[in-house]
C-alpha cells in the first residue's frame, strides 16, 4: 500500500499542476507572441531610441489605418485620414475622431492589431489611446492623436503597414464608481 | 501488497449485495465496469438518436424537421455525449473489467474512489442533458466550444455545460489515478511491465495523457466561466485577451484527447487480432514504443486543427511536419496487426471481423488525416464534410469498433455464455455496410466543398446527403441487434469454458479464471514466469 499512496500522490500533484499549468499558458502565449511579433500584437506604448535609427536605411513606407466598431458599439470612430505615405525613422502624428451619438454616457476601449503581424515588432507608438478606458458623456466628440515611429530596420519585403483598431463597448463591464472616476 | 489479499481473505467468499444498492455503493471493479458500460451503452443510444434527428434534417436540402438553433444544439451534444459519454466511458468499462483480471489482481487500488468516479458521470450528463429542455435551450456552439461563441455569444446555460464538463473530468482524473495505481502496483510477480497484456499498456499510457490534459480542460472551461461572470477577459479581445487563446488552450487538451479515444482501442484489437490469428502479436516491444511515441506527440502538433487562424508559416510548417511523424508509429501498429495475421491460422469470430474492420477502417482514417496535415490542402478542407468524414472515420469504426470487438471478446467471460455467433456476425455486416455507406460519401461532398454544420447545403450534394442519412439510419438501428445480443448473453447461452477461445490460456491470465470469473478476480496472486 506504501507504494500505492506515493504514486497517488505524485498523480495528485500532477493533476494540480497542469491544472496551474493551462493559466500559465496564459502568460506564456502573451510572451511568445511578443518576441515573435505573431498576432499582430503590440503592448502598449513604446518608444525607439533615436541612436537605433541609420540614415542610410530610411524609406517611405504605406501605412494604412482600418477602424472597426465591435458589435453593438453605437460611436462614430474614424481616423482623420485613410492611409499615409510615410518615411521610416520619422515620427508621425494621426488624429482619430469619437462620437458618442448616443443619449447616454459610455466607456469605450480601442484594442489595437498590426498586419502583417511581423511587423508589429518595428511599429512603436510613442502616444495612443489603445489600452486606455474612454469616456464619452453623451453627444460628446473627442480627437485623440496617435504618435507613431516605424523603425527603418523594418524587412524590405513589407511595403505596407495596415494598422487596425477594434473600438469595444465595455460600458457594461464597470461599475457605476469606476465610470465616475474616469 | 499481501495486505490487500490478506483483507479481502478475512470476509472471504461473499457475493454481491442484492437490490438496487449493490449499484450504488458497489466498490467492486466488474459491477464498475458493468455500470460504466451499460452507462455508455445508454449514452450512444442518446447521443446516436441525436445524430438521427442531425440526419433526418440533412436526407433532403432545405429545411423541413428542426429550426437551425435546434439542430446546433443536437450536432453539439451529440458530440459532447459521443465523446466524454460514451467512447470513454465505454474504454473505462473495459479498464475496469479487465485491468485486475488480466494483471492477476483481486480489485482496482482505490475501489471507493472507483464508485465515486463512476457515480460522477450520471450527474455531468443529467446537468447537460438538462440544459435542453430549459428556454434558450442547450450548448449550441459545437463540442470544440470556441470562445466567444461560447461565452460572449452562449445562451445563458452554457453555466451548466461548463459544470458538467468540470464533472466529466474529475471522474476521469480520478479513473485514471485509480488505474495507473492498479497497474503500477498492484501486477502480479513476475509480471514486469513489458511482459504486461497491451490493453493495460495502453490503458496506462491512455490514463497518463488524461491526467496530463483533463486539468488544462478544467482550466479552459474555468477561464470560460470567469469571463462570462467574473469580467475577466481571457478570451475576450475587449478586455486585452485573445479569441485564439481559447483554441491553443482547448486543442493542447484536444489532440491528446482524440489519442486518448484511440490508444485503449489499439490494446483491444492486439489482443483479438492476437487470438484469433492463433499467434503472439508480433513486436510486441515495438507496439508498446509505438504507443508511448504517439502519446509524447500528441502534446506537440495541436495547432493543426487551426492552421487557418492566421499562424506564421514557421508554426504552420513546424505542426504540418510533427504531425506527419505521429504517421510513423501509427504505421508501425498496423504493420504489426498485418504481420500478425500473416500466415496465421485465422477465424474469423465476431471479435475478429470487428477487429479487421477496424485496422482497415482506421486506416482510411488515417489517411485522410495525413491529407488534412498538409497545410495548403487544408486551407481547402477545413471546416468541411472532409473533416467529419476524417473523424468519423477514427472514431466509429475505429473507436467504436474496437470497442465492439473488446465486447464481444470479453462478454463470454463476463456472462459465463457465449453470445449468439450469427446474430453477431449479422450486427456486424450490418454496421460494417452502413457505416461505410455514412461516411464515405462524406468524403466526396467536403472535397466538393460543403461546409459542416449547417442544416441546409446546396442542392448539388443532395445525393450524397441521402446516401449518409440512408447509412445512418441503419447503423443507428443496428445497434439495438447489439443490445439484444448483449441481452440474450447474459440470460441464455451455450455456457463458455474458462479459456472460451482456442488456446487463450496463453494469452493472458484473465483467460485462467473460470467464466463468469469470481467477485474478487484474483484471491490469491498467480505467478507469471
Amino acid at each position: 500500500m506504501k507504494e500505492s499512496r506515493k504514486t497517488i500522490r505524485n498523480l495528485a500533484f500532477s493533476v494540480v499542476g497542469m491544472f496551474a499549468f493551462a493559466f500559465l499558458l496564459v502568460p506564456i502565449y502573451d510572451v511568445f507572441c511578443e518576441i515573435t511579433g505573431l498576432n499582430g500584437k503590440i503592448l502598449g506604448p513604446s518608444a525607439l531610441s533615436p541612436e537605433s535609427i541609420k540614415e542610410e536605411e530610411k524609406r517611405e513606407l504605406l501605412i494604412q489605418f482600418v477602424t472597426h466598431n465591435n458589435e453593438f458599439m453605437p460611436w462614430t470612430f474614424k481616423s482623420e485620414k485613410s492611409q499615409l505615405k510615410i518615411t521610416t525613422g520619422v515620427q508621425q502624428r494621426v488624429l482619430f475622431v469619437f462620437e458618442n451619438k448616443t443619449s447616454k454616457d459610455m466607456v469605450g476601449q480601442v484594442i489595437p492589431s498590426v498586419s502583417p503581424g511581423r511587423g508589429a515588432e518595428y511599429f512603436h507608438k510613442t502616444e495612443c489611446f489603445c489600452f486606455e478606458q474612454q469616456k464619452l458623456l453623451a453627444g460628446e466628440r473627442v480627437e485623440l492623436p496617435v504618435v507613431f515611429i516605424v523603425d527603418p530596420s523594418i524587412p524590405t519585403e513589407i511595403g505596407s503597414l495596415s494598422l487596425g483598431y477594434t473600438l469595444f463597448d465595455i460600458t457594461d463591464q464597470l461599475s457605476e464608481k469606476q465610470i465616475a472616476a474616469l | 501488497m499481501s495486505t490487500i489479499v490478506e483483507t479481502h481473505e478475512d470476509h472471504g467468499h461473499h457475493g454481491p449485495a442484492k437490490g438496487l444498492t449493490r449499484w450504488l455503493f458497489t466498490t467492486n471493479h466488474k459491477d464498475i465496469g458493468t455500470l460504466y458500460l451499460w452507462f455508455s451503452f445508454l449514452m450512444l443510444f442518446i447521443g446516436g438518436a441525436m445524430a438521427m434527428v442531425v440526419r433526418a434534417e440533412l436526407f433532403e436540402p432545405g429545411l423541413q424537421i428542426i429550426q437551425p438553433e435546434f439542430f446546433n444544439q443536437m450536432t453539439t451534444n451529440h458530440g459532447l455525449i459521443m465523446v466524454f459519454g460514451v467512447i470513454m466511458p465505454a474504454f473505462v468499462g473495459l479498464a475496469n473489467w479487465m485491468i485486475p483480471m488480466q494483471i492477476g489482481a483481486p480489485d482496482m487500488a482505490l475501489p471507493r474512489l472507483n464508485n465515486l468516479s463512476f457515480w460522477l458521470l450520471p450527474m455531468a450528463f443529467t446537468i447537460l442533458l438538462s440544459t435542453l429542455f430549459m428556454e434558450p435551450g442547450g450548448p449550441n456552439f459545437g463540442w470544440t466550444f470556441y470562445a466567444p461563441l461560447s461565452t460572449t455569444y452562449a445562451p445563458d446555460t452554457v453555466t451548466f455545460f461548463i459544470f458538467s464538463i468540470h464533472i466529466m473530468g474529475a471522474s476521469s482524473i480520478l479513473g485514471s489515478i485509480n488505474i495507473i495505481t492498479t497497474i503500477l502496483n498492484m501486477r502480479a510477480p513476475g509480471l514486469t511491465l513489458m511482459k504486461m497484456p497491451l490493453f493495460c499498456w495502453s490503458w496506462l499510457i491512455t490514463a497518463y495523457l488524461l491526467i496530463a490534459v483533463m486539468p488544462v480542460l478544467a482550466g479552459t472551461v474555468t477561464m470560460m466561466l470567469m469571463d462570462i461572470h467574473f469580467g475577466t477577459s481571457f478570451f475576450n479581445a475587449a478586455g486585452g485577451g485573445d479569441p485564439i487563446l481559447f483554441q491553443h488552450i482547448f486543442w493542447f487538451f484536444g489532440h491528446p484527447e482524440v489519442y486518448i479515444m484511440i490508444l485503449p482501442a489499439f490494446g483491444i484489437v492486439s489482443h483479438v487480432i492476437s487470438t484469433f490469428s492463433r499467434k503472439p502479436i508480433f513486436g510486441y516491444s515495438s507496439m508498446v514504443y509505438a504507443l508511448t511515441s504517439i502519446a509524447i506527440l500528441s502534446f506537440v502538433v495541436w495547432a493543426h486543427h487551426m492552421f487557418t487562424v492566421g499562424m506564421p508559416l514557421a508554426g504552420e510548417l513546424f505542426f504540418m511536419y510533427s504531425t506527419m511523424l505521429i504517421a510513423i508509429p501509427t504505421g508501425v501498429k498496423v504493420f504489426n496487426w498485418v504481420a500478425t495475421m500473416f500466415k496465421g491460422s485465422i477465424s474469423f469470430e465476431t471479435p475478429m471481423l470487428f477487429a479487421i474492420a477496424f485496422v482497415a477502417l482506421f486506416t482510411i482514417g488515417g489517411f485522410s488525416g495525413l491529407m488534412l496535415t498538409i497545410v495548403p490542402a487544408d486551407f481547402q478542407y477545413h471546416d468541411t464534410y472532409f473533416v467529419v468524414a476524417h473523424f468519423h472515420y477514427v472514431l466509429v469504426p475505429g473507436s467504436l469498433f474496437g470497442i465492439f470487438a473488446g465486447v464481444y471478446y470479453w462478454i463470454p467471460k463476463w456472462t459465463g455464455n457465449m453470445y449468439d455467433e450469427t446474430l453477431g456476425k449479422l450486427h456486424f455486416w450490418l454496421s460494417f455496410i452502413s457505416v461505410n455507406l455514412t461516411f464515405f460519401p462524406m468524403h466526396f461532398v467536403g472535397l466538393a466543398g460543403m461546409p459542416r454544420r449547417y442544416p441546409d447545403y446546396a442542392l448539388q450534394f443532395a445525393d450524397f446527403n441521402a446516401m449518409a442519412s440512408v447509412g445512418a439510419f441503419i447503423f443507428g438501428f443496428s445497434q439495438l441487434l447489439l443490445l439484444f445480443i448483449v441481452i440474450k448473453s447474459i440470460r441464455t447461452g451455450k455456457k463458455a469454458s474458462s479459456e472460451v477461445w482456442e488456446d487463450a490460456k496463453g494469452r493472458g491470465l484473465e483467460w485462467t479464471l473460470e467464466s463468469p470469473p469470481p467477485y474478487h478476480s484474483f484471491t490469491i496472486q498467480p505467478e507469471v514466469k
